[in-house]
């Protein structure tokens, strides 16, 4: 191609961004991206507000760019000469425009709330509070840059631009988890774990789009949209494999879940619902674009595999879940739990697709994806609440939280606002999309399809799967709401909370109301899914959910109103309260001590904590969970037979990640040891690596053409 | 409003009342069952009522530290049984409100009941909220898996989980009523119900031991009119899980077209099904004593393998 010509189709290509509302979008991401790596420049009072609007301006374009292409605007453009070797190529398609969308909505809630993060006396270098990190010029600077290449991924059209931004996304990501390195010895530790794990992803996606683009003879997904169904079934399994692992570990599915419970923890709170609730979904973005996009499909075994690992992940993820006591780390495995239930709907939505059963397929993928926005939601409320009170409090403990309602009464509203719809209970959004996926999985059996012996067994054990981890989930969150926010304060510091300023409050209640909005009218986005199903060829042609009111499933029978559900609960309940209340005028309510056997006063210390209010679980699942116990009993100084203090300590070490990872850490170190005799700082040994290295490649190319 | 419309509100609203006022009298009976098999002569069947109007004059109390949270809580359960009694065919399958909540809506507007309860539990701030509290969100969480796998098992037949098709099928097809799924998974959600309306072997309602109790220690707090409308909600809540399990166990006698003459013999039905049933649980609470707690969890997984034995044998003997 002629300079001449490259410029021509660089002015086309510009003149076509700048038409569509969709390219404005993208053009406003990549601006505000520019615009805060200038921003280190400012002083530190701005800084923060800067890095704040930056990422909810980049939220605002992803949710325009993301919402035009689900109404069917499109855009593909190529930038040739921009990446070494290869194009960058951006096209947008209804499925990258769903996770732009969600992406989005999370960085505008997470944008707002970052603004009033850190402490106020943190600039003040007084000695009296240690600058945590998070006003450092590179948190500012790399938290909209984050954003605008989560927006960004799914719009890469081919695989070199993809794997940057994918690069870009998860360096980035790893910085803003170092944020507070200097305050707390675990960051670092976690640090390495989560580099460790997405370079581990990274390296199977590479391997696994090289070796597609390699069978597909081009590295667009144009290209290997097309090639991708006829290829030999050995490269596609392949693929599909390596991709599956590498997207799984982004995804945080077990057993590759291992860095979410160490890194979200550790991460500003902002940065871990940005991570938590959008990052992870990036790694479903690559199952379905490569599964059924690229590679068309695939055999229905893969599929099976995708539904173990995502009720394996599922369950798993729930129950750590629900014995955890540090609320950071129990939203995370709550991620693990969620993304688990998604991919259990991906993989059977695979399977009915495989078995040619289109409804089943849309409706089940349908309730995946709204499952994906839904989860992005709460989770955003959720890891934001969490901030709010660790900000407030510096407590992560639920076993020292407690009264935080009456400390912090929008806090907990709004968190309460979360666990509502994290529990999967109505009238919260979670509920909508569990019941498509449970109305999805029980008309396997009596579907246009004659179901098999596989989807007999497997369907059942599916949906048993799912309602333990939808009755788990319940406990998780009664227990983080309940424990963490009502009764009376088990600490000093729970005691001393206040509420949150106005901008964290702001950034909640924009995730809270995004929540309201997708549990009374979750309509609104499953018609849009329509496009989004087009996209993945196997998947049905029809709308998979239709109604206005009444969600009608389509081409099967089932509906269901979330609308009625909730208006008719708030309704009963007011219309309840209203004529108890009249009954019982003249008599007001009382408050009086709690019942404590007969006089003394009930301290604090004698409440149900976390820890023990999971301990019928604990129990039940112990042979899965296989909690260590401490008992340590001091005695008297007088007497052996009389106690001074007994002191119990209780904890749920990761057993997948216990059992699992050394074996491997020890072998990769092990590889380490023999790699380095041959590194041995003599330059003639050198020397002869590379000549040998030579003839070797010579002989290969003799050989070989 | 034409007149079937006009009759299917009507046997709604008939079906709203009967259950109000027929719950308390259903835990009366129990209880009196009861009384009679262990020789003594019972406190009649008006207890109940004469109990709620005595705590609706009284003062009611609140903890001292609780939130709205406990406040609330009663109002949510008992809101939420009376949606859910409004949806499900107890006397007709005709609601208008039958498509708004199917089977799966009313599993977990059930768990919202559960879950207010539970909170308050909590909101208490007492040991003994906390542990109620804990091993009712407990049990509730492990029957899950029971009540979703043994309603897969009865929606297979049906190509639909939605309760009123449920029960007109059923009625249409009395042979399925006999067949190794239905059976199976009636044995299944006999036990689920069982454990969610709290009763033996799972739970004692009349215990006064509180290092024993499950859902008794999450409303010891309460007193006055919150008691009041605790106690009818956890009535009404067992006359849903007993009404329920009758007419997809044993349709008959549902109302299916909206005449007053089927409407009256829905009634007739349903107040001689949940009576026998309910008879039937009090009898045999009294032959049984209550299981240790960690022994429910073992009750609740064999039920749940009815359930999947129910899902399989639909599809391997069908």
């Amino acid at each position: 191609m002629s300079p001449g010509a490259r410029g021509h189709h660089l002015r086309v290509a510009w003149v076509e961004w700048s038409m569509s509302l969709l390219g404005l979008a993208l053009l406003v991401v990549a601006f505000a991206a520019a615009l805060s790596v200038a921003s280190v420049g400012l002083p530190s009072g701005v800084r923060a507000r800067t890095s704040g609007a930056l990422t909810c301006l980049i939220g605002l374009a992803g949710v325009a760019a993301g919402a035009s292409a689900l109404l069917g605007d499109s855009l593909s453009v190529a930038a040739p000469g921009l990446l070494p070797l290869s194009s960058a190529v951006l096209s947008v398609d209804p499925l990258a425009g769903f996770f732009m969308f969600v992406v989005g909505g999370v960085a505008i809630a997470a944008g707002v709330y970052s603004v009033g993060y850190a402490h106020p006396d943190e600039d003040a270098h007084d000695g009296a509070t240690l600058p945590t990190g998070v006003s450092s010029r590179t948190v500012h600077a790399a938290l909209p840059l984050f954003a605008a290449a989560m927006v960004m991924v799914p719009a890469a059209g081919n695989v070199t631009t993809f794997l940057v931004l994918w690069e870009v996304m998860a360096l980035l990501s790893l910085l803003l988890v170092l944020a507070e390195h200097r305050a707390r010895p675990e960051v670092g530790g976690a640090g390495v774990w989560y580099a460790a794990m997405t370079h581990a992803g990274l390296v199977a996606i590479l391997l696994g789009l090289v070796a597609l683009a390699t069978a597909a003879g081009t590295e667009s997904f144009a290209g290997m949209r097309e090639a991708g169904p006829g290829l030999p079934s050995g490269v596609r399994t392949v693929v599909f494999l390596l991709v599956f692992a590498g997207f799984g570990s982004k995804a945080g599915l077990v057993p590759l879940h291992v860095w979410l419970p160490r890194a979200h923890p550790e991460a500003p709170s902002y940065v871990s619902a940005l991570m938590s609730a959008a990052m992870v979904n990036l790694g479903l973005y690559g199952v379905l674009r490569v599964g059924f996009d690229l590679l068309g499909g695939g055999p229905r075994w893969w599929w099976v595999l995708v539904l173990a690992v995502g009720a394996l992940s599922a369950l798993y993820g729930v129950l750590q879940a629900s014995v955890a006591t540090d609320l950071k780390r129990l939203l995370a495995y709550s991620t693990t739990e969620n993304l688990g239930l998604i991919f259990v709907g991906v993989g059977a939505a695979g399977m009915f697709a495989a078995d040619g059963d289109s409804t089943l397929a849309g409706l089940l993928m349908a309730a995946a994806l709204l499952h994906t926005a839904n989860h992005a939601a709460f989770k955003t409320v959720l890891f934001l609440g969490a901030g709010s009170v660790l900000r407030s409090t510096g407590l992560r403990d639920l076993d020292k939280m407690g009264g935080l309602a009456r400390r912090m009464p929008v806090t907990t509203a709004l968190f309460g606002v979360g666990a509502l719809a994290a529990s999967g209970l109505p009238p919260g959004n979670g509920f909508v999309s569990e019941w498509l996926l449970l109305q999805g999985l029980i008309h396997s059996l009596s579907g246009e399809v004659e179901p098999d012996v596989v989807v007999a067994i497997a369907m059942p054990l599916a949906v048993g799967a799912v309602a333990l981890t939808a009755g788990l989930g319940v406990v998780t969150f009664v227990k983080a709401f309940g424990i963490g926010f009502l009764a009376r304060p088990r600490s000093p510091e729970a005691m001393a909370a206040s509420e949150a300023p106005g901008t964290l409050r702001a950034g909640m209640v924009l995730a809270a109301v995004g929540c309201a909005v997708l549990a009374v009218a979750p309509l609104l986005l499953v018609r849009s899914l329509d496009r989004v199903l087009l996209t993945m060829s196997p998947i049905g042609q029809e709308s998979p959910v239709h109604g206005a009111v009444m969600l009608e499933l389509s081409g099967i029978s089932g509906s269901m109103s979330p609308v009625l559900i909730a208006v008719s609960l708030a309704g009963g309940a007011a219309l309840l309260a209203l004529v108890v209340g009249r009954l019982g005028r003249r008599q007001p309510r009382r408050t009086a001590l709690v019942w404590g056997c007969g006089g003394t006063r009930l301290s604090p210390r004698m409440e149900y904590t976390a820890t023990s209010y999971a301990e019928p679980l604990t129990r039940v699942f112990d042979d899965v969970l296989r909690p260590e116990h401490d008992v340590d009993i001091t005695h008297h100084v007088e007497s052996r037979y009389l106690v001074e203090s007994v002191r119990f300590r209780q904890r749920v070490p990761d057993r997948v990640e216990a059992r699992l990872y050394p074996p491997l850490v020890a072998g990769v170190n092990w590889w380490a040891s023999v790699a380095r005799r041959l590194q041995n700082g003599s330059t003639h040994r050198y020397l002869a690596y590379g000549l040998i290295g030579l003839l070797l490649v010579l002989i290969v190319l003799g050989v070989t053409s | 409003m034409s007149g079937p419309a006009l009759w299917s509100v009507v046997g709604v609203v008939i079906q709203v009342l009967l259950v109000v006022l027929g719950a308390p009298l259903l835990v009366a009976l129990m209880r009196q069952v009861r009384a009679r098999l262990e020789g003594r002569a019972g406190a009649g069947l008006g207890q109940p009522w004469r109990d709620l109007r005595k705590q609706l004059r009284k003062e009611p109390i609140a903890p001292d530290g609780s939130t709205v949270v406990f406040t609330a809580a009663p109002v949510v359960a008992l809101s939420s049984a009376l949606l859910i009694v409004a949806a499900i065919p107890l006397i007709t399958t005709t609601s208008p409100l039958d498509d708004v909540a199917d089977l799966y809506a009313v599993v977990s507007l059930l768990l919202v009941g559960s879950v207010a309860m539970a909170l308050a539990g909590i909101d208490t701030g007492s040991a003994f909220g906390g542990m109620g509290s804990s091993r009712t969100i407990t049990v509730a969480a492990l029957a899950e898996p029971t009540l979703l796998v043994a309603g897969f098992a009865l929606s297979v037949r049906v190509g639909s989980s939605n309760l009123g098709s449920l029960v007109e099928h059923a009625q249409r097809a009395p042979s399925v009523v006999l067949s190794p799924a239905t059976l199976l998974a009636a044995a299944a959600l006999w036990i689920v119900v069982v454990a969610e309306a709290g009763r033996l072997p799972v739970d004692n309602p009349a215990t006064h031991l509180e290092l024993t109790m499950i859902h008794e220690a999450t409303t010891l707090e309460y007193a006055g009119r919150d008691l009041a409308l605790v106690e009818l909600g956890s009535a009404i809540r067992l006359t849903i899980l007993l009404g329920l399990w009758g007419n997809l166990f044993l349709p008959w006698g549902v109302a299916t077209t909206v005449t007053p003459g089927a409407l009256a013999l829905g009634v007739l039905v349903m107040v001689v099904k949940v009576a026998v049933l309910g008879a039937a649980l009090g009898a045999s609470e009294v032959f049984m004593a209550k299981w240790r707690l960690f022994r429910v969890p073992e009750l609740l997984a064999g039920s749940f393998l009815f359930g999947v034995l129910a899902v399989s044998s639909s599809f391997f003997l069908a």
